[in-house]
């Protein structure tokens, strides 16, 4: 078959260093880390993963870990530290339940495109395939939710496995990882080569090569254009590109709509900041998407979520398409103009060729639906008449307290919504959600994890009285290693969500959305946790005052109407302009 | 667009796991793979496979991109019949005694281009290769003179337009590529997508 090319061999091979050294398999996984500039792991021991920990016990020094109580509150750390830090999050855990416990949290990750090393153990390569104890089918199990994931039973491969993971999680479309390492690897001595980052895989393009033409055709198509709408996505985070996009937009004068995973790449007070696409979404920018004339979309996927019905989507535009993955490219969308590549590349090219532009009376035509929805939503949401207190209040005196500057994770459920519709931000990274995938249960493991990578700032997890149930066992980690966050739970005495759907579309039968709520001031203080309920406005200032400069963390327990809705909403099924405001 | 058959030629890595991979991108889509063949390909260490579905030409595009995206894929192209030429393999066990007494047989068998394999006293093997309808038609032929077993192969298909992937892997192997490696990116340009 050879009879033309020479192959070489994929260049994650590690080069032999001068001098050898002996290390063990776990020892060569922990020096990955370290070469990688990993300072935290969340994780959880078990019998597979015994000698990891073994070695580990000597790296406490350079390594932190975090033990957590459950292994999805484990991944969730670890995307939540991602999101806030911008590196590589990364997870220890078990063979068999422990790793079947990671599912979640790597469809979440994969879906939401987290980069995320994840290490489990395995029984020993003589025992795959037997029903060893705790012996489960990982690899097979995870490959629909990982972006690439690898089995090690030979240690000598560690060294170029994990280069490997680590390039293919932090480049390109970011996304999880997985290296499932058999038991007699993690023991087996080895002479260590040393570690050599992986730079190159024959078969894997992390960038499309960025066409010129196609920068030019859409600059074209822009300079053009009377009415331009831009949408952007978290590939304006993920690209480190806020500055290009913000200089792009204020160059052209664009109008510019987020998704919630785009949220806060943008400051919520900027001018061509014109608010939230999608199902509970601001009302110009979902109306608006059926007027434009050219829709540019950034680093976005098109979600059913962000476009209602797909026939009935911005037919009458003309769509420019930026994204790193050309699997994105007409997926859901027709485009017009593709434009492949790192938005921090594109949009530069981008910004030199559009003509400066201030579209006036376009965005003003923004301005005007908002003033509508200010009328009939925002008002009485942000100022209620009513003697409940709504989530959205919350949300407005938490921003008058934190100015903006406080990183807010959300669960999900109607509270996301909420705080996502009305949270201010004025720095990047600060908002972490479950936006695919619609983990309940994200936040308060999202949280513990996005302080520990944005250990400077306030860290508010924003969670429903069900999502906090989910995942509740984490306030054990919380109190364990001193994490300071602010948990606020918003408490309807339902799972409002799914509740808010029977009453509009299941004529109001509320088929077990009624979930009962332990004393979380109580369970918080068997953890050593400070926390207070309140369920009167007039403490409402007070008390977030209180959860913020409380030294350490806090759980502040709010009490809001049973049955308010979150409105706008497109309803299943209609096109982004049929948005009802009630 | 109405479906029809296309072949999905993807050259990959060799590696452990990659075709449950692949096979999962299909059924994940409730897509019935008619046809599924790996191998070797014309560049050692690199497997070729190839995949026979029944789909519109727009589910069959999108497909090929996210098959593509996965790490140890190289390159995915999709094909309709017109534009490959394929063969199919198949294999005939009947009665020996039977096929000696009938002159029939034997001329059924030239027409077929079908030839022995083994020739037993209690059973005869024949091969035939072509495309499913000839192969199907042999069963037909045979089914009179007691077909003991049918077995047939998955599809394996050559590119007609094709220049095989020496200098294709040469790109992949640079560090930057030149443009033309990524040329299923031309997605203006549909109509030539995929192919070389």
């Amino acid at each position: 078959m050879s009879n033309t090319t020479t192959i070489q061999e994929p260049a994650t091979v590690a080069q032999p260093a001068a001098k050898t050294t002996t290390l063990s398999g776990s020892q060569a996984v922990l020096e990955a880390f370290i070469a990688e500039g990993v300072h935290t792991i969340f994780g959880y021991p078990g019998g597979a993963i015994m000698p990891i920990y073994d070695a580990l016990y000597d790296y406490q020094e350079k390594l932190k870990h975090i033990l957590v109580r459950h292994e999805q509150g484990g991944i969730h750390a670890a995307q939540g530290y991602a999101r806030t830090s911008g590196d590589v999050g990364v997870v220890f855990a078990t063979s068999g339940p422990g790793a079947t416990n990671l599912v979640t949290g790597l469809a979440d990750a994969q879906i939401d495109s987290t980069p995320l090393v994840c290490v489990t153990g395995q029984v020993f390569a003589h025992l795959l395939g037997t029903d060893a104890f705790q012996e489960t089918d990982v690899i097979n199990i995870t490959t629909p939710v990982t972006k690439w994931n690898y089995q090690v039973t030979d240690a000598t491969e560690i060294p170029a496995v994990m280069a490997k993971a680590f390039y293919i999680a932090r480049t390109g479309r970011p996304g999880p990882v997985l290296i499932d390492i058999t038991k007699n690897a993690q023991l087996q001595k080895f002479d260590y080569p040393g570690y050599t980052k992986c730079e190159h895989i024959r078969s894997y393009r992390p960038k499309p090569i960025v066409r010129k033409q196609y920068v030019e055709e859409a600059a074209k198509l822009i300079n053009e254009a009377k009415k331009p709408f831009v949408l952007f996505g978290q590939g304006v985070i993920l690209g480190k590109a806020e500055k290009e996009f913000k200089a792009f937009i204020e160059k052209a004068g664009l109008p510019a709509a987020w998704t919630i995973m785009g949220l806060s790449a943008l400051p919520s007070d900027h001018p061509l900041n014109v608010g939230m696409l999608g199902m509970h979404g601001n009302y110009g920018p979902n109306v608006l998407t059926n007027e434009c004339d050219v829709l540019i979309a950034v680093g976005m996927r098109f979600d059913d979520r962000v476009t209602g019905r797909l026939d009935k989507y911005a037919k009458q535009a003309k769509v420019i398409h930026l994204d790193i993955d050309p699997a994105e490219i007409d997926k859901n969308v027709q485009t017009t103009v593709p434009v492949w590549g790192d938005c921090k590349d594109t949009l530069p090219l981008l910004t030199s060729l559009v003509n400066k532009n201030t579209h006036t009376a376009w965005v003003q035509q923004f301005h005007d639906l908002k003033a509508k929805e200010v009328e009939a939503v925002i008002t009485e949401e942000l100022n209620p008449t009513t003697a409940e207190m709504t989530m959205g209040e919350v949300m407005k005196v938490l921003n008058e307290l934190t100015g903006g500057n406080a990183v807010i994770v959300t669960d999900v459920g109607q509270h996301q919504m909420v705080a996502c519709r009305y949270a201010e931000f004025n720095q990047t990274m600060s908002n972490v959600t479950s936006g695919g995938l619609g983990t309940m249960g994200f936040c308060l493991p999202a949280a513990i994890g996005a302080k520990f990578g944005a250990p400077d700032r306030t860290v508010v997890g924003i969670v429903g009285d069900g999502g906090i149930q989910m995942t509740i066992q984490e306030l054990g980690t919380i109190m364990q290693s001193e994490v300071d966050v602010k948990i606020l739970i918003l408490n309807n005495r339902f799972l409002g969500m799914v509740r808010q759907w029977q009453q509009l579309f299941h004529d109001k039968r509320y088929s077990f959305v009624d979930i009962a709520s332990p004393d979380y001031v109580v369970v918080a203080k068997g953890y050593g946790i400070e926390g207070q309920r309140i369920d009167s406005r007039s403490n409402l200032r007070d008390a977030l005052q209180t959860m913020l400069s409380h030294k350490g963390a806090y759980l502040l327990e709010v009490m809001v109407g049973k049955e308010n809705n979150v409105f706008p909403m497109v309803p299943q099924g209609c096109s982004v302009a049929e948005i009802r405001l009630k | 667009m109405s479906k029809q058959e296309f072949t999905i030629t993807v050259y990959t890595e060799n590696q452990i796991g990659l075709l449950n991979r692949i096979a999962i991108m299909f059924s994940r889509r409730k897509i019935n793979i008619e046809s599924l063949n790996t191998s070797p390909s014309e560049v050692e260490n690199i497997h070729r496979f190839t995949i026979v579905i029944n789909e519109t030409e727009e589910v069959v595009r999108k497909l090929c991109r996210q098959i593509e995206k996965q790490v140890e894929v190289l390159k995915a192209y999709f094909n309709t019949n017109d534009e490959i030429v394929w063969q199919e393999m198949a294999l005939y066990k009947v009665p020996t005694d039977i096929i000696a007494e009938k002159v029939k047989v034997e001329r059924l068998l030239r027409e077929f281009g079908a030839r022995a394999v083994v020739i037993r006293k209690d059973y005869t093997v024949f091969e035939a290769t072509g495309h499913r309808e000839e192969t199907e038609r042999l069963i037909k032929a045979l089914e009179p003179y007691q077909l003991i077993e049918f077995v047939r192969s998955a599809r394996v298909a050559i590119i007609k337009a094709s220049n095989g992937f020496h200098e294709k892997l040469k790109e992949f192997e640079q560090t930057e590529p030149g443009e033309d490696v990524i040329e299923n990116e031309f997605l203006d340009k549909q109509d030539e997508v995929f192919t070389m």
